[in-house]
Formats: structure tokens, C-alpha cells, sequence
């Protein structure tokens, strides 16, 4: 068999996650320069697409285990399969997503098998020499980037956040797929999933969100979050929040941005009424294009934007409301009549 | 029931302000403290034991440096019954592998714990990874993300908060459950847990008490190495607006989200 860079993908209610295409995509990256294949493996109960499409981001074989036991979400029997997979499997490498999923299963494999395992990584890459994975990864806050290597231990194992790697999508080549028995053994589990929860119908989950709208106690009140809805509703944007308004009820625990919140990474980020504190940073910074809007012309939130209005966050956001509903409306209409007009 | 507390003592970061010029943390004169996921995990022992009618015994466990057993002293001013520092020069350096194996082997040595709680991450590391590894080295169930506990004789009841929603899991003793700051709001010590705590006698456990091969402890048993570190410079060019600039900011903001990010 030959060696291979392994990605355990991530499919939520029988939806690939694309992340699994951003780690297919970066597999075969690494896998070109050691001459590797690329494996996949998939999870699952039902599936909406069919396997055969991770070939088309540069996988070679895809072992896919469908199965009930998958249809809710069970770490244990997780980390038994992948376990067994990769004992059987032999890969060099395996990444995997810096998901709750990923970020329960992955370490639990790593404590099962004995090898080392990175979070979070932010860059990959091969060392040309001795061909082993550099895993780059902030530390500190993002303050220092520090490369890591696993040079004794197999497999090289790295989980890496949602949107990270850029997709790329290849000539529709061929592979092979292997199905995978789950044995009754392997399902014996003491966890038992009583029941799922979805977030209430909408609200999203606002690290799937291109644009995230988060607002701070500078709101001053509750009601300071509806304005920033109709911000939201222009850019089909989600909400975060920052811990004290969590904590004061204006905003529920999902929509927390931050340290003890959700890590968030937004193509466009907006920070209102927020001053920027290192655990608020710790979860937005990598954002591509930062806005803040602070009435502090020290606040610390403007050393790390773009876009720093200082001012009155309520004069500030109706303005905006008002400027964008103007300029983004047309051309990008969301309902795509403007398109068909050419 | 026994339930077992993994704390770490990290650098006090809540005052650390960022250097405008370099973008980097400033550092000088933060203390330790206990990792403030921890002190949920403390404080969720201690409900369960206040709840529970039968007895329970509450250890709380650190790796670290002597000075650790100020965490420790805490802990149990907090309500924790028994603390036990580990502390070896041969543990530095251990990555969240070794640190896993030396708290996994120490849980082995001291009890038979029904319930192990540990913070979701460490806000120095930020790994999350050393709680599900300790699960699986003991062989035992670990539910993460947890929000909510309810618990029974033979059984948690744990809500997990996930990406899309809230999952309910029964969990079997024993486990091990991570815990986000949802959970609870951490208690405050008593001055009289203070005070018997500062006395109190704290088990201490070397290397030599464990069951755990030399090569397989601190830096040199770490499966990962650190090769390089790097100070990333600040890339951002702040853009400021005030005033009558705003507007005009707001313009260009919005040719450049149609530009770039909406360009989809
Ligand atoms: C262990 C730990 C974990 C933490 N985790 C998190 C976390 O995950 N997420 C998080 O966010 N915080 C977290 N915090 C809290 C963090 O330290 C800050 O306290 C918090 O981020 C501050 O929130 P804020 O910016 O909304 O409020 P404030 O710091 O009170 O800032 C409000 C800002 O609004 C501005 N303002 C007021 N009125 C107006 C107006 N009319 N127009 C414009 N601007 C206005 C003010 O100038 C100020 O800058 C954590 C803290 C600790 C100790
Ligand atoms: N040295 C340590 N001693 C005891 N517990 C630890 C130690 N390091 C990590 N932990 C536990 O593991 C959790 C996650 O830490 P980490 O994986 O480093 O992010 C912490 O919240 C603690 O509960």
C-alpha cells in the first residue's frame, strides 16, 4: 500500500461540511510533494452528495463508513472507527477539522494510539528534507506563531479551524472508494445521545457566517442589538456578542465571540460598541477585514481593524444602514432579478 | 462518589494590554491564576457534591511547577476535600500528550474516581486536547462543550453546546466530562476556606510515583516538538474616520465589501 495523507471530514446531518473540501484540498497539497495519496474518510448514516465528489478536490480513495450508528453524533464510537482505520490504514499524516467534532475525536485518538497531535494549525507544509509535517499555530492570542513537528511518532496528526485553506477544485479525475464495515463491537458505546438541540430556526451558527456583525456593552441596552439586525439583514450577516452582554441576557451563549466563546473568522468582521479586550481579540482577529465603532479614540479594538470609526455607535450604524441599503442593493440583489436584466 | 478536578495554573492575562506598535501582548507584572474554565469545573464539583445524599469526595489534581500548589490551596478553599500537585523537573516541557499521561497515571495511582472534570482549554496553551486524551488513556468516556450537567447515581446527564445546536448525552461512570464557562458562575472562597486551606497538607507525587516510562515524560516524551517560534508583525493599516469623515468612510467601506467580500 502506498503512503497516504488522511483527512477525517466532517458531514452534519448528511451535508459534507466544507472544511472537508479545504482539508482535501490542502491534503493534496502535501501529499504532491511526498508522493502520497490522498484518503478520505466519511461518517455517516445518509449522505446527500455522493462520495465520488472528493475526488474532484484531489482525493484518491474514500473510506466511507455509512452506518445508523452515525446518524447522531457519538464521540466514542468516532474515535473507535477512526482508530481503527488508521491502524489499518497506516497514513503518514492525518488532518481533520478544529471543529467541537474534530477537537473531541482527534485528541482521543491521539491518547489511544500515542502520537502527537497540533490544534488549530493555520499553516502546513512539508520540510523538504526530511519530509515530515511543519504545523504552524498561533499561541498566546495569536501574539506568537509557533512550527511544530512530529518527528518520532505515526501518524503527523493536525486540526485545522473552518476556512483556513482555500477549496480548490481540480479536473473531475477518478479514485477509488472503499466501503467500511462497522462491527458491532465498535458500536457498543456507554454514551447515550438522548437528543439533539438545533439552534432555534434563525439563528445561524456564526462561524459558517461570511459576515458577522458583534456588538458590546456600548450598545448601552437590549434593544441595541435590533439595529445591528438590520446591519445584518443588509449583509446577510449572523450576530456575535461579547461576554457582558451574554452575561446580561442581551444575546444568548451561541452568539459569544471570544476566549471563552466561539473563535470566529469571517471574511467581514464588525466590532460596535465593543473595546477590544485581549479575550474579544482572541476569537475575532484573524477576521479578514475588521470595522469597529467605538465613541473611545483609544479604545484597543481600533489596533486591530481596518476600518476604525470613532464616534456614536447609534449616529454611526443608521448611517451605515442607510449608505449600504443604497450602494450594496444593486448589482448584488439578493433575490437575483438585477442579474437576469444583462 | 469520588470526582477528580484537573486545574492549571497559567499566567494571569486579564490585564494584559497589546503594544499599539508591534501588536504584541505586554506582559510585565501579570500573576498566575487558575484557569478560569477550571474554576467552572471546581465550582460544578462542588454543586454536584452539595446536591448528591451520598457522600462525596471532591480531589482536585495539577501538573505543574512547586509554586502550583497556590492553585491547589485555592481549590480548596473553594470546596475541594484533597489536592495532589505533581511536580518533577523531568515533566517540563511535556506537550498535551505527556501532560495527559502523567494526569492519566496519577488518577490511576490515587483512586478510583467516578467522575473526572476538567476545563474545555487552558488559556495559555489553548489546546483543548488534554482532557479527551486523559479519557482515553483511562479507557473511559469523555463528553466535551458541556453547558449543563444533571447527574444520578450510575449516570450524567451532560448538554454539549456544538456548532449547530445543543446535544443531550447519558454518560455511564465513570467519565469525564470538559466544561465552557456557561456551565455556572464560579463560587467565591469562604475566609475560612481560606484560612484552613493555607494549612492544609497537599499530597505531593513525583515521577518516581508513577508507572510511567522515563521516555515517555516532559519535553523528550512529547510526541510534538516545537522547532521554531516567530513573532508575526502587525499587518493591519488602521484607516480612523471621526467626524465629518465618516460618511465618507462609510463609502468606502462600501466599495470595498462590493468589491471584495460580497463578491461572491
Ligand atoms: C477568563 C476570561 C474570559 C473572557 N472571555 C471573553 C470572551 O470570550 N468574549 C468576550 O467578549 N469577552 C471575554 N472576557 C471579558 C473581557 O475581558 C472584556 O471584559 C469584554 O470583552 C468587554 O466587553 P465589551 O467590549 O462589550 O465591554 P466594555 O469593555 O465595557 O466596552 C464597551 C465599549 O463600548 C464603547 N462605547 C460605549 N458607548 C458607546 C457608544 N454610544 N458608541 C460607540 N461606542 C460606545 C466604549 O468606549 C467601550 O470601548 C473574558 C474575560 C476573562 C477574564
Ligand atoms: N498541567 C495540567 N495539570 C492539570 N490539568 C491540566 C493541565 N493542563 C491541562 N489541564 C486540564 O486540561 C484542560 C485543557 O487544557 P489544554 O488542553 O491545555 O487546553 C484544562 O482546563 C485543565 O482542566
Amino acid at each position: 500500500m502506498s503512503q497516504s495523507v488522511m483527512v477525517y471530514t466532517e458531514i452534519r446531518n448528511g451535508v459534507i461540511h466544507p472544511v472537508s473540501y479545504e482539508l482535501t484540498s490542502k491534503a493534496k497539497e502535501l501529499a504532491d510533494k511526498l508522493g502520497s495519496e490522498v484518503s478520505i474518510v466519511a461518517f455517516c448514516d445518509t449522505l446527500q452528495e455522493k462520495p465520488e465528489v472528493f475526488f474532484s478536490y484531489g482525493a484518491d480513495r474514500v473510506i466511507i463508513a455509512k452506518d445508523h450508528c452515525f446518524n447522531l453524533f457519538n464521540q466514542e464510537i468516532h474515535t473507535k472507527v477512526l482508530s481503527a482505520i488508521i491502524l489499518e490504514e497506516q497514513p503518514q499524516i492525518v488532518l481533520a477539522p478544529a471543529t467541537t467534532g474534530g477537537r473531541t475525536v482527534m485528541p482521543a485518538v491521539a491518547g489511544t494510539i500515542h502520537t502527537g497531535l497540533t490544534a488549530d494549525c493555520t499553516g502546513l507544509d512539508i520540510e523538504p528534507d526530511s519530509g515530515l509535517l511543519l504545523q504552524t499555530r498561533p499561541a498566546i492570542g495569536g501574539n506568537i506563531m509557533a512550527t511544530i513537528k512530529t518527528p518520532h511518532h505515526q501518524p503527523q496528526m493536525a486540526t485545522v479551524r473552518p476556512k483556513t485553506f482555500k477549496i480548490v477544485q481540480r479536473e473531475a479525475s477518478h479514485g477509488v472508494i472503499r466501503p467500511f464495515a462497522v462491527s458491532e463491537s465498535m458500536k457498543q458505546t456507554s454514551i447515550e445521545v438522548l437528543e439533539w438541540i438545533p439552534l432555534d430556526s434563525g439563528s445561524v451558527n456564526i462561524q459558517d457566517q461570511d459576515v458577522i456583525i458583534a456588538g458590546g456593552k456600548g450598545l448601552k441596552r437590549k434593544e441595541g442589538f435590533e439595529l445591528l439586525k438590520e446591519l445584518a439583514v443588509l449583509l446577510q450577516a449572523g450576530i456575535g456578542a461579547s461576554r457582558p452582554t451574554i452575561e446580561a441576557k442581551w444575546m444568548d451563549y451561541p452568539h459569544q465571540v471570544g476566549l471563552s466563546g466561539k473563535v470566529v473568522s469571517p471574511k467581514l468582521y464588525f466590532a460596535i460598541g465593543i473595546s477590544g479586550a485581549v479575550q474579544h481579540i482572541a476569537g475575532m482577529e484573524t477576521s479578514e477585514l475588521i470595522v469597529s465603532i467605538n465613541k473611545d479614540p483609544d479604545a484597543s479594538i481600533f489596533q486591530v481593524s481596518d476600518y476604525a470609526f470613532c464616534g456614536d455607535l447609534y449616529d454611526i450604524v443608521p448611517k451605515m444602514v442607510e449608505i449600504f441599503s443604497e450602494r450594496l442593493s444593486d448589482g448584488t440583489d439578493e433575490t437575483g432579478s438585477e442579474k437576469h436584466v444583462q | 462518589m469520588r470526582i477528580a478536578v484537573l486545574i492549571k495554573q497559567v499566567p494571569d492575562t486579564d490585564d494584559v494590554k497589546l503594544d499599539p506598535q508591534t501588536g504584541t501582548m505586554i506582559r510585565e507584572g501579570s500573576g498566575t491564576i487558575i484557569n478560569p474554565l477550571d474554576l467552572n469545573a471546581i465550582e460544578a464539583a462542588v454543586q454536584i457534591k452539595r446536591m448528591r445524599s451520598i457522600p462525596c469526595h471532591i480531589t482536585v489534581i495539577t501538573m505543574g511547577p512547586p509554586n502550583a500548589q497556590f492553585a491547589l490551596r485555592e481549590a480548596l478553599a473553594l470546596g475541594a476535600d484533597q489536592a495532589i500537585l505533581l511536580t518533577d523537573r523531568r515533566f517540563a516541557g511535556a506537550d498535551s500528550w505527556a501532560t495527559a499521561k502523567v494526569l492519566a497515571e496519577s488518577l490511576k495511582k490515587t483512586g478510583e474516581y467516578d467522575l473526572i472534570i476538567a476545563g474545555e482549554k487552558a488559556t495559555d496553551g489553548e489546546t483543548g486536547q488534554v482532557g479527551p486524551e486523559v479519557a482515553a488513556m483511562l479507557s473511559i468516556p469523555c463528553a466535551t462543550y458541556v453547558t449543563e450537567i444533571s447527574d444520578n447515581e450510575e449516570y450524567v446527564v451532560v448538554k454539549r453546546m456544538v456548532e449547530d445546536g445543543f446535544q443531550r448525552q447519558r454518560i455511564h461512570y465513570p467519565c469525564l466530562i470538559t466544561v465552557l464557562s456557561d456551565l455556572n458562575r464560579p463560587g467565591m472562597p469562604t475566609l475560612k476556606g481560606k484560612m484552613d486551606s493555607r494549612r492544609a497538607t497537599l499530597i505531593t507525587l513525583t515521577a518516581d510515583d508513577l508507572d510511567i516510562r522515563s521516555d515517555e515524560l516532559g519535553l523528550m516524551g512529547s510526541p510534538t516538538k516545537v522547532v521554531r517560534v516567530t513573532t508575526p508583525q502587525k499587518t493591519r493599516e488602521t484607516r480612523r474616520f471621526s467626524g465629518h469623515a465618516i460618511e465618507k468612510g462609510i463609502v468606502e467601506l462600501a466599495e470595498t465589501i462590493k468589491s471584495s467580500v460580497l463578491n461572491r
